[in-house]
């Protein structure tokens, strides 16, 4: 095993990732475990993990360039750094992200949204960083949308993304938000967060540094996935 | 720690328009030595099939290597070896992979896929392990399973089948799979 590989990897605090059973978003109540989960510690399973570079096409990264025409929308680029939680670069992993248009529809079977698709968006992208870590997708900035949770439920504007990281024990599948979003404060996904500053770290920044004049608005969101832990030994203690 | 991690979100209904991908469910060709197949169906806690999850599996190969540089005993011998796959669930709450049967990893216990679990309702994904009920001996000195309550191992075990092995997985309620923190 390289040197350089960790042999676990660092246990996030309770409150940085969301409870499996929140009462609010209601889809949870027949879907978490009811059973306490089970420790385990990190082997080689846990600390290797697929690398899927392979499985990007030119193009996958902008999402305004594959149909014929562009889609309707705000024009934004969304770009940012992939890292551990000791700011150490993820190179070479896989992004994948997908969202509803400008309009927020989806363009899938079960999305019953009364609002338009886009024959010009599909909305779905993928790119793999580059050495230091760092990605880059265009794109159009998605529409918030109503959904059943709750009476007058509305989504906050969002893009989902995938992250494959070095190690299994990485993996991270989330939702990036935008700054000032109206809705951000009435959304039991976001809200499920219960840290607030875990919270902010879902949101995307405005970049003006990097808005291209007469082209195309930035947002910068840097992703932290697990960084290395202490060694399986001294964790058992 | 300099930084916290980015939190966890649920997949949410919709991840198919981004996700899959045409030969995920494929961690082996499937016309190659010792390909089998692992399936099952995917229950929620009224025991309904979940029909809009999506299942993840990364595994050894027959060898017990991992298709990884930083892998264990170096990285898998074994041509288009990805060790990796993936498959949402269909309508019925079915799913199906292609792989072959890892092998031991040393000093890794019995034979086992570390598999993920992301749905709508689900959110951070639920992690498991497919150990393989015809291998008895070894489950019995394995270091994980072991720590698993006796009467809880059944549901980590997937039993031979007429194509490979078949896994179900029920999130809640009686017979609940055994869900790791890892």
């Amino acid at each position: 095993m390289s040197s350089d590989t960790p042999q676990s990897y660092e246990r996030d605090p309770a409150e940085t990732h969301p409870p499996l059973d929140y009462a609010p978003y209601r889809s949870t109540s027949l879907r978490h475990p009811s059973e306490p989960l089970i420790y385990l510690p990190h082997t080689v399973s846990e600390t290797t993990g697929p690398q899927l570079a392979g499985i990007v096409r030119p193009g996958d990264q902008d999402l305004t360039r594959q149909h014929q025409g562009e889609p309707i929308g705000e024009r934004i680029t969304l770009s940012g750094r992939v890292c551990d939680t000791e700011g150490k670069p993820i190179a070479g992993t896989l992004v994948e992200i997908w969202q509803a248009n400008a309009a927020g529809r989806y363009r899938h079977r079960w999305d019953r949204w009364a609002a338009p698709l886009d024959p010009n968006f599909s909305g779905a992208g993928r790119v793999v960083t580059d050495s230091e870590g760092r990605y880059s997708f265009t794109t159009i900035k998605p529409g918030p949308y109503p959904w059943a949770n709750h009476y007058n439920a509305w989504r906050p504007a969002h893009i989902h993304f995938s992250l494959l990281g070095r190690a299994f024990a990485q993996r991270l599948v989330t939702q990036m938000y935008f700054p000032g979003d109206p809705f951000l404060d009435y959304d039991p996904i976001f809200n499920s967060v219960r840290d607030e500053a875990a919270r902010q770290r879902m949101i995307a920044r405005f970049s003006v540094h990097r808005t291209r004049p007469n082209w195309a608005v930035a947002y910068n969101f840097d992703i932290y996935l697990r960084g290395p832990g202490p060694t399986p030994f001294e964790e058992s203690r | 720690m300099i930084f916290g991690s980015t939190p966890s979100q649920t997949v949410g209904p919709f991840f198919e328009i981004g996700l899959p991908f045409a030969d995920g469910p494929l961690a082996v060709a499937p016309d190659s030595a010792g390909a089998i197949a692992i399936g099952g169906v995917l229950y929620d806690g009224a025991g309904v099939p979940v029909p809009d999850a999506l299942i993840e599996t990364w595994q050894a190969d027959d060898q017990g290597r991992f298709p990884d540089l930083h892998g264990h005993a170096g990285p898998s011998a074994r041509a288009g070896f990805r060790g990796f796959a993936r498959c949402p669930t269909a309508e019925d709450g079915s799913w199906k992979i292609v792989t072959v049967k890892p092998g031991a990893v040393d000093g890794a216990g019995a034979p086992h896929i570390a598999m993920s679990v992301f749905a709508r309702g689900l959110l951070h994904r639920v992690v498991t392990r497919v150990y393989f009920g015809d291998e008895l001996d070894a489950n019995l000195a394995d270091p994980v399973l072991t720590c698993v309550p006796a009467e809880r191992r059944e549901t980590l075990l997937a039993q031979p089948s007429t194509d490979g092995y078949r896994f179900d997985i029920r999130l809640q309620g009686p017979g609940q799979t055994v869900f790791f923190a890892v």
